[in-house]
This record gives C-alpha cells, structure tokens and sequence, in this order.
C-alpha cells in the first residue's frame, strides 16, 4: 500500500464492452446453475427406488397397460435422452403432469408456491423487525440483562418443537380465546370471493379492496406466521448479537465515541451499518429455508403450501410433481442468493467492483 | 496565574478487576498540561493509552478510574454526567488513533465522517457542515477535496487515511488533542509529512497536545516536554531536548535500547528491570 500514489481505484473511464461481458459472465454463470439443479433432480427423480410407471396406473394395472404406459412415459429410451427431453419440456413451461392433481405441475406450483410465500415472507418480517433490534441490543449490552433475556427467549425459539408449538397456539389463541382463526388460509365462507391474480390472498384482497377478506386472511396467517417468524427471530436475533459484538470491538466504533457519539449512535450509526453484509446473508438463508415450505407447520395448519404439496406427492411417488416443487425450491435459492450478492453491493462499498 | 492549565490531573489511577484481581493499568500519575506538546513515552502496557483513554473518559468497561483531581480548562472531569462527556468529546478534546485502516468506518465515505463530527456539536446546515469538512480537508493538505470527499476509507493510502483522521477529529477545534501513536502505522516516509501538518495545526490553533509514542526520536524532537511511563507509573518527567541526560535508569535503559545507525553495536542493550522502580 502507500507508495507513490496517493489515491486508489478513482473511477477510470470503463470501456462499455466490459460492462457487457460481465454481465454476460453473471447471466452464463446463473444459466449453469439451472443446468445443475435440473440434472442433479432429475438424477435423483430417475434414480430412486420409486416406479413412476407404478405411481400411474396403479398396483392392478394388468401387464399391458403397464407396458403401455411405461414406452408412453419414454422410459424406455437411455437416461440421458430421457433427461434432454426432460429439459426441451422444461425450457417450454411443461413440467408435466401430476398424478395426484391430474393438473399441470406449473398450475400446481402457482397455486401452492404464493401460500408458502406469503406465510414466509410475513415470518420474515416479523423475524427481522423484532430479532435484529433484539440482537443489537443483546450485543451492545453484552453479559447485562437485556442480553439475558434476548437469549432465553431465543433458546426457547428453537428447542421448542414447531408442531406442538402450533397446536398449542391453535389450542390457546383460537381454541379458548377466539383471538385469531383456526387452520386453513380463510374461513369457508370467504372462499371464491377474490379471484386469484397473484395468489397471496393479502395482495388479491387488498387489489379488490375487500377488506372483510383481507382480515380473514390475516386472521388466519397471524398464528403459523408468528410461530414460524419466532423461530427466525431466534436465529436472527442470536446472530445479530454475535456480529455486533465483533463490531463493537473496532477502533472506528471507538473513534464514533471522541467524536461525540452517544453510545447508542454508536452502536446504530457505524457499527450496524457494518453488519449489514453479514446480517443479510442471515436473513437470506432464514427466509430461502422458509420458501421451501414448512412442512410441520403447513401440516399443524392445514396450509397449503408448497413443503406440504412436495410432501404429499412424495408420499404417492409423483415423480414429476416432486422434480417440478424440487426446482422450484432450487430456483428460490438461487433468487435470494441473487438479490442478496445484489444487497451486499449496496450496503458494502468494498464489495463494488471497480 | 489568571487562567487555569488546560489540563490537570492529580493521583490518576485505572484499574480492571479481573480473575486474578485487580490490574492496575496506571498507577497515581499526576501530570499538568498548558497549550503545549506533552510527549508521553512507556513500553507497550505502560499505561501511556490508558491515560488518554482516561482523559476522555472512555476507559473500557469494567475500568475503574479514579482520581484526586482530574480537569479540563478548570472543568471538573470527575463529575460529568454521560451527556456532558458527549458534548466535550470532539469539541474541547479528542483524539488521533493509530491506524486509520482501523479507526475509519469502512462503509461510510470520508466526507461524511468527517462532517459528522461538526454536526454533532454545531447546529448547522448539511451544507454548512460540507463547507466545513472541505475547508478542514484543505488544512490537512489534501489536494482535489472535492474528489477525496466521496471517497470510502479503502479508496485512500495509509497517509492520506490518517490526515482525514485528523481532519475528522480536528473540525471542531478542540483545546486539546491526544494522539496515541499517530504515525507508527504509517511508512517512514509519509510519517514525517503527516507529523508536520499535525504540528503545524496544533501550532495555528494554540491547542495543546499530548502525543504518546513508544519512539523517542520521534517524541524528543517533537514535544516540548516528556513524561516517561513504566508500569503505569510516571517515573521521569523532563523537558524534551534534555531527554538525553534522564536520570531515572529506566529512561537511560530506554534510550540505551535504541538501536543507532551512527554507531556499530554487535548487540542491542535489554532493559533490566528493577523491581524498585515500582515501588
């Protein structure tokens, strides 16, 4: 470092063809990626001990039948092809049909995917509202009692298991006290009232301005996003405090303090800024996990969403339906990677390429 | 004498209660300071930091400091609440750390940092507070203000990171500013450089300084006066160009432990330690 030069990295005029080639470069790397996952699923889809052939047409099916289905599915061709014509399928919408809906898997999965969307992301909010500030305070106030009770309340999180937890809460909140609406994602009567346009009832609801249905809704998504968004809290707030320990014990969080800052201008003006990169990567990780579907919780509360619909099709070997949810949980991974390498961008000026 | 020494301190001790007890950091120093350049010199864990920490009221938890006397300007440090603390830190005192690759916020950009000192203790416009910062660049001799405003502290050299620093910590022109160290993270080369801009504020501004370091070249050329520390203790205080005839054997061991280019030593003299000088 030093030397000669006084200054580093002042923006040099960048010729426009790199900016092309780079973002070539990401748009390469990220179709790869979807190369893998469909070959890694499509592996194991052809590769377990399951017959697909079986799944179809049932345990009587007579021997012709069987075979009929079986040159139908082209299970008869080499893996390989069998996988190329999986991808020509996939690259044109069709992931196949599933035996258990007798519908398209796509239509399946837009149905069931905004379900576990909506009860992760209101699970994430309510995670990241209350466990980043929680965790901040925990680690500012280090071995004090606010620290004490952030981690008793956050061991409690995650060693309680998520099912009991549910029915309790079923039992107390909806059963006793009639405070929130039991499982399902709205009361019968208000089935069919709002027509599906993203298939998050809050939005749909909200477009049309039925107010009735958007409190049902919410009454309905207020227990299992709670429970689900007390886990995330958990590991949100128990992560936080450690960063911001780190962060505490920098000289610049020191100079914030000659300078003039209170201690908690410290705290929230230069340290947390510093550890929103890995803060990030947290809560990324804690919300892609949620995307895949929570199957306890989908279950306890008869949501349906996508952990219970791969579940379901699993338990009936359907195969396509399986493939179809597995990449669909891959893509969800690879998006919120995505937007957080995005975010760290943002938040990180170190992390800019020059 | 009408007014009253910028600073003075009585009886200073700091200890951390630990497993093993108490540890005592600095041990009944007892030193005054007028618009003048105090050098303070020791061994790492000679308590020469923590006395500045002290000063400015931010010895690290579970510090204790106490005092007989301990003030600023006649103000009586001992007594100040959290909130006057802040509204004298920055102003009337402060500090230059070591190494600006550590006492910068990395994600913050220069400019920012350095007008958010002014703001915390004028009311000012952001644009005010810009002029400011560019105006107090300049006097740190940063050529192309404007650009090095907007920069992020990974963007600037070691010498030019440490003269923001400076900008940062002297904005608010204070009477007194502690520099622990300034330039022992910087090259030899800019060391000098950065020294002088330094000196030469100090100077125009009339304030007072005290300038820890471990080097004593650097603080006998530099300091009107010294104080030497050992094991939290003050054991000599002199005027700095008479650094060479110390008394108290540590200092000679000191200087006698400096390695010179002028003269050939086959090998470079220990300090032996003499449990007396403690007591």
């Amino acid at each position: 470092m030093a030397g000669g030069t006084e200054m580093k990295g002042l923006a040099a005029g960048r010729p426009a063809f790199a900016v092309v080639r780079r973002f070539a470069a990401f748009l390469g790397s990220l179709l790869l990626t979807f190369l893998g996952l469909t070959a890694v699923t499509f592996g194991i889809g052809r590769f377990i001990p399951v017959d697909p052939v079986l799944a179809v047409v049932g345990d009587h099916a007579t021997r012709a039948v069987y075979d009929k289905t079986y040159l139908a599915m082209g299970l008869d061709r080499p893996v390989p092809v069998q996988y190329l014509i999986y991808l020509r399928k996939l690259v044109s919408g069709d992931f196949g049909q599933s035996v258990m809906t007798s519908r398209p898997v796509l239509s399946d999965l837009m149905q069931f995917f905004p379900a576990t969307f909506e009860l992760a992301t209101i699970a994430t909010l309510i995670g990241v509202i209350i466990g980043v500030p929680a965790g901040v305070t925990a680690g500012a106030l280090k071995g004090r009692w606010p620290d004490h009770l952030v981690r008793i309340v956050g061991l409690f999180g995650y060693s309680m298991p998520v099912f009991w937890l549910g029915l309790v809460g079923l039992f107390v909140f909806y059963g006793k006290l009639g405070w929130v609406s039991g499982p399902g994602r709205l009361d019968v009567a208000y089935d069919d009232i709002v027509t599906s346009r993203t298939g998050i009832i809050l939005v749909d609801s909200l477009i049309e301005g039925e107010w009735a249905v958007f409190r049902n809704a919410i009454a309905h998504l207020i227990l299992p996003a709670g429970i689900l968004g007390y886990f995330s809290l958990a590991y949100i707030a128990r992560m936080t405090r450690s960063f911001m320990i780190e962060q505490l014990s920098q000289e610049y969080v020191v100079a914030a303090r000659v300078k003039g800052r209170s201690f908690w201008g410290a705290v929230w003006h230069h340290a947390f800024p510093n550890i929103m990169v890995a803060l990030i990567t947290v809560i990324g990780l804690s919300y892609a996990s949620l995307l895949e579907g929570a199957v306890l919780t989908e279950t306890v509360f008869a949501w349906p969403g996508l952990g219970l619909y791969i579940t379901h099709s699993l338990f009936n070997a359907d195969m396509n339906a399986v493939l179809g949810g597995t990449l669909m949980v891959g893509a969800v991974f690879i998006g919120v990677n995505l937007l957080c390498d995005l975010l760290y961008k943002i938040f990180d000026p170190r992390l800019r390429t020059q | 004498m009408s007014e009253p020494p910028l600073i003075e301190v009585e009886d200073l001790n700091v200890s951390f209660p630990g497993r093993g007890g108490l540890t005592r950091a600095v041990r009944g120093a007892s030193f005054s300071l007028g618009r003048e350049r105090l050098g303070i010199v020791g061994e790492s864990g000679s308590g020469k930091s923590t006395t500045g920490w002290a000063l400015l009221g931010l010895v690290p938890r579970p510090g204790i400091v106490t005092a007989r006397r301990m003030s600023l300007s006649g103000t009586d440090l001992l007594s100040l609440g959290e909130s006057d603390w802040q509204s004298l830190r920055g102003r009337r005192m402060s500090m230059v750390m070591q190494d600006p690759k550590y006492s910068l916020n990395p994600v913050l950009r220069v400019g920012r940092q350095i007008q958010e000192t002014y703001r915390l203790h004028h009311r000012s416009s952001a644009a005010e507070a810009r002029r400011h910062a560019l105006a107090m660049l300049e006097a740190v001799r940063i050529r192309d203000a404007d650009q090095v405003f907007h920069l992020y502290p990974h963007q600037l050299s070691g010498g030019m990171g440490q003269r923001v620093m400076i900008a940062m910590m002297l904005i608010a022109e204070p009477d007194l500013l502690i520099a622990d160290e300034p330039t022992s993270a910087l090259d030899v080369t800019v060391q000098n450089q950065v020294l002088r801009i330094l000196d030469d504020l100090v100077t125009v501004r009339g304030m007072g300084l005290i300038f820890i370091s471990h080097n004593l070249t650097i603080v006998s050329s530099f300091c009107d006066r010294v104080l030497v520390m050992y094991g939290g203790r003050i054991v000599e205080e002199c005027k700095a160009d008479e650094l060479d005839r110390a008394k108290h054997p540590y200092t000679r061991a000191l200087i006698r432990a400096a390695p010179s280019l002028a003269s050939y030593q086959p090998e470079l003299s220990v300090v032996v330690r003499d449990p007396e000088w403690l007591a």
